[in-house]
């Protein structure tokens, strides 16, 4: 294969891949692409594939059929220790009887032939710097914080110059705020580095706000993948509209449907028009569908204001109010619709009525606002 | 306050569920050393036993025996090596390799032998290795005039299969402790097989192997079944003569000269052996639980 064509083919691309494990199917069929540069997510819950997915990438497990291409090349049947990717562990995997600075030149130590030893320190030093950790070397893995050998780990990763980086639920042992540090740390180290992330996580915030591409996984097979606005904005099913950000769901039966608007008819008898996902098939009349609205397009007002500009007024009552910092979380009790979570940004507060549980409200929204889904 | 009402009941306890231990080793292992240690310095009685004396006329007496002496601190060390060189391989596949659902079964194998007495297995050995065993069938094929039994090769042979089982399961237990993810990341780093197994697996089983080979070394110094029945008096440790010292020729105090003196051996070594590994390995241990 020439140059030219390496450097045009994506760095992971996945045709076909099956693994299972016995009769147990983990991995189901999957065909996908990350291109080059990108900072790429497998979402999912715990049992999704998404795990075995990485290890098929980096080599611990060999696909059952299918094939794994990194850079244009197919690495069936390679072991790990000849791909160009490194992994950064759950736990880190630090090996625990060498220290910081033996940890991160492991890799340039397993070279043939060994790169001289002043070339050796030199990249560690460079390479603590760039996790920020300059003159920790010396240091013991055990005796750092659980963030500076996550950092530590991401060095002795990084050191090698992967094609491909992967993190195996890289933020998962640190603490809510460390985690919100490193998420941005991450981005920006990327950036900086220029090199192909792939992340697992089962933390539906973490995969938001760090990848430029999410795949949504459920029982080994992608359900959707695409930037996270589209699977915000646009998720193909109940699946993933529940599983990306909160959503109110309705349920009912299809009144009308045409290319871009459906009508349904809840239990309620009241019937919500909707605008329809993108990528989802126009129902028939009288299927079963479900439409999603997200609680911040939703907007609240006392019982007896009259928003002009909405088409779909519910009345109801306030049962809850969790006040979060920049926004405030109402749950609304509504005649016949079940309860409704609505999120009501701070700026809103300021110049209009705070309400307390037991208020009564009406909520509304536009119809653009309404997604129906297949019912999954 | 509460904590110090607490913890007096406690500190009885403790003392009370100690007692019994304190009272055995007091009895049964300081006392009876004392008395050697007394009797070391005595004489032969007419009749043998002990006759109340003070004189180094044993400890002079002492290179009478150096061949027994020899031969334990040559056979200890290599029959500690042979055993480690045949646990780790087993080890290594009964940790790392065995489909989780045999280990069980193949790790009760490594155990089962114990349930049948040393006497009777290390017995059992002079057949396979007599004229009737091993040897035959060697004939069978050609291959004539082989001796097994009384040679410094049957003790090995025995040393090895007796004291397998105390080197295995140390080096097992500390190379399955060891977390998995680590060879993955070795290998993953670029790290070949056998460059993860030298750099990662041997360092982190290292205090398996340390305990392992004290454990079989502690034991083969004071080893007198094996080179009995498979060294028919040709290979003897010290064990042997202290066993014809005390029951045969009835000479106690020269006995007890002689186990003072293996102690004293026995504790160089092994403080020798803990300082040295203890300091290849400081703060590893920490890290590992």
């Amino acid at each position: 294969m020439s140059e030219q064509d390496i450097s045009e083919s994506p760095d992971i691309r996945f045709v076909g891949v099956s693994k299972w494990f016995g009769d147990v199917v983990a991995v189901d069929k999957i065909d996908l692409s990350v291109e080059r540069g990108a900072f790429f997510s497998f979402l999912g819950p715990s049992g999704c594939g998404k795990t075995t997915s990485l290890r098929l990438i980096a080599g611990f497990d060999q696909p059952t059929e299918g094939d794994v291409f990194i850079s244009g090349t197919s690495v069936v049947g390679i072991p790990s220790h000849k791909r160009p990717v490194n992994m950064v562990f759950q736990n880190y995997a630090l090996f625990p009887h060498m220290n910081v600075a033996d940890n991160i030149a492991y890799g340039l130590r397993q070279r043939n032939p060994k790169p001289p030893k002043q070339e050796i320190a030199k990249r560690v030093d460079e390479t603590l710097e760039l996790v920020r950790l300059s003159g920790f070397g010396k240091r013991k893995s055990w005796e750092l914080s659980g963030g500076q050998q996550q950092r530590v780990a991401l060095a002795r990763a990084l050191i090698n110059h992967p094609t491909v980086l992967l993190l195996d639920e890289p933020l998962a042992a640190l603490d809510r705020k460390l985690r919100r540090e490193m998420q941005m740390e991450l981005q920006t180290l990327q950036r900086e580095v220029g090199i192909t992330f792939i992340l697992v996580t089962h933390d539906q915030e973490e995969a938001l706000s760090m990848s430029d591409r999410i795949c949504i996984m459920r029982e080994g097979q992608i359900i959707q993948s695409g930037s996270p606005r589209e699977l915000y904005d646009e998720p193909v099913n109940r699946y993933v509209a529940d599983f990306v950000g909160k959503t109110n769901f309705f349920n009912g039966k299809v009144v009308t449907a045409n290319k871009s608007s459906i009508s349904i008819n809840s239990e309620s008898c009241a019937v919500l028009v909707g605008v329809k996902s993108k990528g989802a098939p126009t129902p028939k009349i009288g299927s079963n569908a479900c439409v999603a609205v997200r609680p911040e397009m939703i907007s609240i007002s006392a019982a007896d204001e009259k928003d002009n500009h909405a088409d779909i007024v519910i009345k109801g009552h306030v049962k809850n109010r969790i006040f979060l910092g920049e926004h405030s979380e109402y749950l609304i009790v509504t005649e016949g619709f079940g309860d409704v979570l609505v999120l009501s940004p701070k700026t809103n507060e300021s110049n209009r009525r705070i309400f307390a549980p037991g208020d009564h409200v009406s909520i509304s929204w536009m119809p653009e606002a309404v997604l129906v889904l297949e019912d999954t | 306050m509460l904590k110090n009402e607490d913890s007096k009941p406690n500190h009885w306890l403790t003392a009370a569920l100690l007692m019994p231990t304190t009272m055995w080793f007091v009895f049964m292992l300081i006392l009876p050393l004392i008395v050697i240690l007394i009797f070391s310095f005595g004489e032969r009685a007419a009749v043998g036993g002990y006759a109340a004396s003070f004189t180094f006329e044993q400890y002079a007496n002492l290179p009478s025996r150096l061949k027994a002496f020899q031969n334990t601190m040559i056979f200890a060390p290599i029959g500690t090596l042979l055993s480690l060189f045949m646990a780790y391989p087993l080890a290594y596949y009964l940790a790392l390799r065995v489909d989780r659902r045999y280990k069980f079964i193949l790790l009760v194998l490594v155990i089962v032998p114990f349930w049948t007495s040393l006497l009777i297995r290390t017995y059992a050995w002079i057949f396979i290795l007599g004229g009737r065993g091993i040897p035959l069938m060697l004939e069978w094929i050609g291959i004539e005039g082989v001796r097994l039994v009384n040679t410094p090769g049957a003790v090995l042979i025995g040393i090895v299969y007796g004291y397998l089982p105390l080197m295995v399961f140390p080096i097992f237990v500390s190379l399955e402790k060891i977390d998995k993810n680590l060879l993955e990341a070795s290998n993953d780093l670029g790290g070949t097989p056998f460059k993860t197994f030298m750099q990662i697996t041997l360092p982190l089983s290292m205090l398996g192997v340390a305990t392992g080979c004290m454990l079989v070394f502690i034991l083969l110094m004071g080893e007198f079944l094996i080179p009995a029945f498979l060294g028919g008096g040709k290979v003897f440790f010290i064990g042997n003569a202290l066993v014809d010292l005390f029951l045969q020729s009835r000479n106690w105090p020269f006995g007890s000269a002689v186990s003072v003196t293996l102690v004293v051996i026995m504790l160089i070594t092994v403080s020798l052996y803990m300082r040295l590994t203890m300091r290849t390995k400081t703060g590893r241990d920490e890290s590992l639980m």
